[in-house]
């Protein structure tokens, strides 16, 4: 059993060591929760990572969630994410405020131009890597574009889109999964 | 009351950002148009250093935007909107929803759910995309565009996908880099 501390300042630890994005956290989560501290097994690991992907949110928090839950239950749950949060909240804090502060010097503001044709790039390079994951047929192509379109061209929010492709999903295992179902009676 | 409206967005924004890393992005492109917490620009400037910092980039960009908008203060309450849907959803499935992930239904709403996202980010990448290539008030599309940053653009790109040497390099050494170019060869 791990005292509520302990989980707040390993998952601090693996926030201060996740650089970049919940697939960079595994390797490190692997190393303090499974090696370190045997909260649980590299298949429990593997499971909870895989749920975390396919729930909403941040990966690296519903992750921690997890863990911590197993762990001390829904206050280890919530400690956890705590913990996982906890560093960036603190360099974030610091860094914004100096970013703020010196944001108005020519060489800050070039510097930034650059910057921001760095991070298009590094955007299109994530929807490539996300597209190899998520477009596989004519369905998934196809919702890709509408969705793309509809962001582009209306002022919608994100979530209708959101809900209308969640709702796309479930209408379609209803409709099919009775198919499925009457396929079987026969 | 700017703490209760910033834990409402964040929480929105945790709710329904799926596929991690930069899903949050359409949400807060959305909501600097909505809110006028920040700009466009602002935010792209956001991704660079959640990048660059350690932390997950959707937890380090809700931080940013909170502090942006309410201080420190902000940040933590806007990071909190953003890990209370993770934490209740999680903790249903824990105790609930064993066998959540081989469920059909969560199979299929999630084969919806990948497009839509990486669409969403897609369109928010092109708005980006705007902020950074072209030039406010050039005359025409041709006039406004940055053709140094058409170039920097094409140069990122040949390193980041086709050498295969460079391209498994941390994102962090072409923030750097392209800091470094725009001091250099950028106008003010």
């Amino acid at each position: 059993m791990a005292g509520l501390w302990e989980l707040f300042w390993t998952f601090a630890k693996v926030g201060v060591m996740t650089f970049g994005g919940g697939y960079a956290m595994l390797p490190i989560l692997q190393r303090e929760v499974v090696e370190n501290k045997k909260w649980a097994t590299e298949e429990e690991l593997a499971d909870y990572f895989a749920i975390g992907q396919c729930t909403p949110g941040v990966i690296a928090v519903n992750t921690a969630t997890f863990i911590g839950h197993k762990t001390r239950g829904v206050a280890g749950g919530i400690v956890a994410t705590l913990g996982v949060v906890f560093p960036s909240l603190i360099i974030i804090s610091l860094l914004a405020g100096l970013i703020t502060n010196f944001s108005d010097l020519p060489v800050v503001r070039k510097a930034f131009a650059g910057i921001r044709v760095c991070v298009c790039v590094l955007i299109f390079n994530a929807v490539l890597k996300l597209w190899k994951g998520a477009v596989k047929g004519k369905l998934t192509l196809a919702i890709f574009l509408v969705v793309t379109a509809g962001a582009l061209f209306t002022k919608l929010s994100p979530a209708i889109f959101v809900l209308l492709a969640l709702g796309l999903g479930i209408g379609i295992e209803l409709f099919a999964g009775r198919n499925a179902k009457g396929d079987e009676a026969k | 009351m700017i703490y209760l409206r910033l834990f409402w967005e964040f929480f929105k924004t945790g709710l329904l950002a799926v596929g991690g890393g930069l899903a949050t992005l359409p949400f807060l492109s959305r909501m600097a148009d909505t809110t006028g917490w920040f700009t466009r620009a602002q935010l792209a400037d956001m991704v660079a250093v959640s990048e660059s910092t350690p932390g997950p980039i959707g937890v380090n960009m809700a931080t940013y935007v909170g502090f942006t908008a309410g201080g420190v203060p902000g940040a933590v309450i806007a990071t909190l909107g953003l890990v209370t849907p993770s934490i209740l959803i999680i903790i249903l499935i824990a105790v609930f929803l064993r066998n959540f992930k081989d469920n059909r239904f969560v199979t299929s709403s999630f084969r919806c759910l990948r497009p839509a996202s990486t669409g969403l980010i897609a369109a928010s990448g092109l708005g980006v995309a705007a902020t950074a290539l072209l030039n406010a008030g050039g005359a025409g599309i041709l006039g406004s565009i940055s053709w140094r940053g058409v170039l920097l653009a094409a140069a990122l790109l040949v390193v980041t996908r086709w050498i295969p040497k460079t391209k498994k390099w941390h994102p962090i050494v072409w923030i750097g880099c392209s800091a470094v170019v725009g001091i250099l060869f950028f106008p003010v």
